[in-house]
């Protein structure tokens, strides 16, 4: 029997997880490595059923305090974007400075924030926040500011003021642009508000691997692991499904083949 | 009084930099189809922003409609090369953007909205492409998204419309239709007309009036008045009027390639 392409498309990420799952299993089992040092699939999955209440209390909050430095950073990046786009001073003047403060490792930061925050939610929502507004800041700039002459021209021409172009073309323009970069914004915040969790919290999986790690609960640590990752997966697809349904006119080339 | 007029006009795009376009003197009588031909990179582009009002003259003075150019004035209607409709929106929607933007439909857009969606139905079928309102540009051909694209900057019955090379991009039989269309549409709604090209066949099928520009600077070397009978149908490009016409301006661009 042979399948459909469209059924294939559809399983091959599962498929392939699978897959990895397996080769993880048995390596794990074949070299009988030690669980402390890298603990099989099976035995993360039978820690993290028995240990599920703990885990989903500090995956929920870690969750709420990625998608608040998500949200702060959704809105100040398509602010700055929209300035940073429609003006090529402010373009020119702003993005040495945007450039350089994205590297810096903002794990270096962290200990600033405790400083001025104290431990706890407030430092890991402003490092999700912090490393996740660049790539909404650049992708609605470049949507901005990569608009047809000619287009602009004919607009101008009409008697449009800046704020006309700026509704009628420049934003939905920069739509698909902005949707992408959602996604990559989305991981990036589960990185930041983790890292922050890891050095200055005492709530949320960042703080329950780094517990888990000190006393060589290596099995917890990669349960830890794993959640996050799906919770990164779900979220990425969300914006994807999001971004496919509002800017569709942007992929009718890939339509077809979803 | 003419409708568009150029006095002794120089264009520089910047302060001290080499000029664009020198010394253009022209007058444009309302109602009349004039085309610019003259070899690339010669400024023709540069006319069309100096009449819109996108760019004032380093000296000299524009005026259309008897006023001098100080800014864009909303009586012009715009098409280019590439057709700039916009992807998120219908042929429908893509028409009816300048209604959006120029005054009196602006501010009664909401009012009159069935009236002027009427309007623009009515401008979509004369250019052909009545069953076309509801697809969108990529779901177009060439032509069809230039078709879409000269009926958008007619909408607003600007009493100018200037085109820029605007059938540059399609092939040959698709390029004579819209000639046949772009003449149709001129002939039952009055309006003045400046076409650029480097077309030579395109300037005296479709013109009153044809001038040659020289090279950068641009200056005008060359007004031709084609006086062939109008209604003009396709058959007309295969006389010997219209060849002597295409000859002499071919004559007169070759000596500017070559200076």
């Amino acid at each position: 029997m042979k399948l459909p392409p469209r059924l294939i498309s559809r399983l091959s990420p599962w498929l392939l997880t699978l897959f990895v799952l397996t080769c993880w299993e048995a390596i794990c089992q074949g070299f009988e490595i030690k669980p402390f040092l890298f603990p099989a699939p099976s035995l993360v999955w039978k820690v993290g059923v028995e240990l599920a209440q703990p885990i989903m209390m500090h995956a929920s909050h870690t969750f709420m305090t990625t998608l608040a430095g998500f949200a702060i950073a959704v809105i100040f990046g398509a602010v700055l974007g929209m300035v940073v786009g429609s003006s090529p001073i402010v373009y020119k003047a702003l993005y040495p400075l945007l450039v350089g403060f994205n590297s810096i490792p903002k794990v270096a930061f962290v200990p600033v924030l405790v400083v001025w925050f104290g431990i706890g939610t407030v430092p890991a929502i402003i490092t999700a926040f912090l490393i996740s507004f660049f790539p909404v800041v650049v992708n609605v700039a470049t949507g901005l500011s990569t608009l047809e002459p000619e287009l602009e021209d004919v607009l101008r021409s009409l008697g449009a003021s800046r704020l006309d172009i700026l509704r009628k073309v420049g934003i939905p323009r920069s739509l698909p642009f902005f949707f992408a970069s959602l996604k990559v914004a989305i991981t990036l915040a589960f990185v930041g508000s983790v890292i922050s969790e890891t050095v200055a919290s005492n709530l949320g999986i960042g703080y329950l691997m780094m517990s888990a790690s000190s006393s060589m609960n290596m099995p917890l640590v990669f349960a830890g692991l794993i959640v996050i990752g799906a919770m990164g997966v779900i979220t990425y697809e969300l914006f994807a499904w999001l971004e496919r349904r509002l800017t569709r006119w942007a992929h009718r080339g890939q339509s077809s083949a979803i | 009084m003419s409708f568009v007029r150029f006095e002794n006009v120089n264009l520089a795009y910047s302060a001290d930099g080499p000029l664009s376009i020198e010394d253009i003197n022209l007058a444009v009588n309302e109602g009349e189809f004039i085309s610019v031909v003259g070899p690339s990179g010669c400024g023709k582009s540069t006319l069309m922003k100096l009449i819109s009002g996108l760019r004032p003259p380093t000296s000299g003075y524009v005026y259309v409609n008897g006023r001098q150019v100080s800014g864009p004035l909303g009586i012009v209607g715009m098409a280019f090369q590439a057709a700039n409709l916009l992807p998120w929106r219908t042929t429908l929607q893509n028409v009816m953007l300048p209604m959006e933007i120029v005054e009196p439909y602006r501010s009664t857009r909401k009012a009159k909205l069935a009236e002027y969606e009427e309007m623009a139905r009515a401008q979509i079928k004369r250019v052909g492409l009545a069953g076309y309102e509801d697809k969108f540009p990529w779901e177009l051909s060439g032509g069809m998204q230039q078709r879409a694209s000269i009926c958008r900057a007619l909408i607003h019955k600007p009493r100018l419309l200037m085109l820029d090379e605007p059938f540059g991009a399609l092939d040959a039989f698709t390029r004579e239709e819209l000639w046949c269309m772009l003449r149709d549409l001129w002939q039952q709604q009055p309006f003045t007309v400046i076409l650029v090209t480097h077309d030579l066949r395109e300037a005296v099928f479709l013109a009153d009036t044809v001038y040659v520009m020289s090279k950068r600077p641009g200056r005008i070397l060359v007004r031709r008045e084609i006086d062939l009978p109008r209604p003009r149908d396709i058959e007309v490009t295969y006389t010997d009027a219209f060849s002597a016409h295409v000859h002499v301006l071919r004559e007169a661009i070759g000596r500017v390639r070559e200076s």
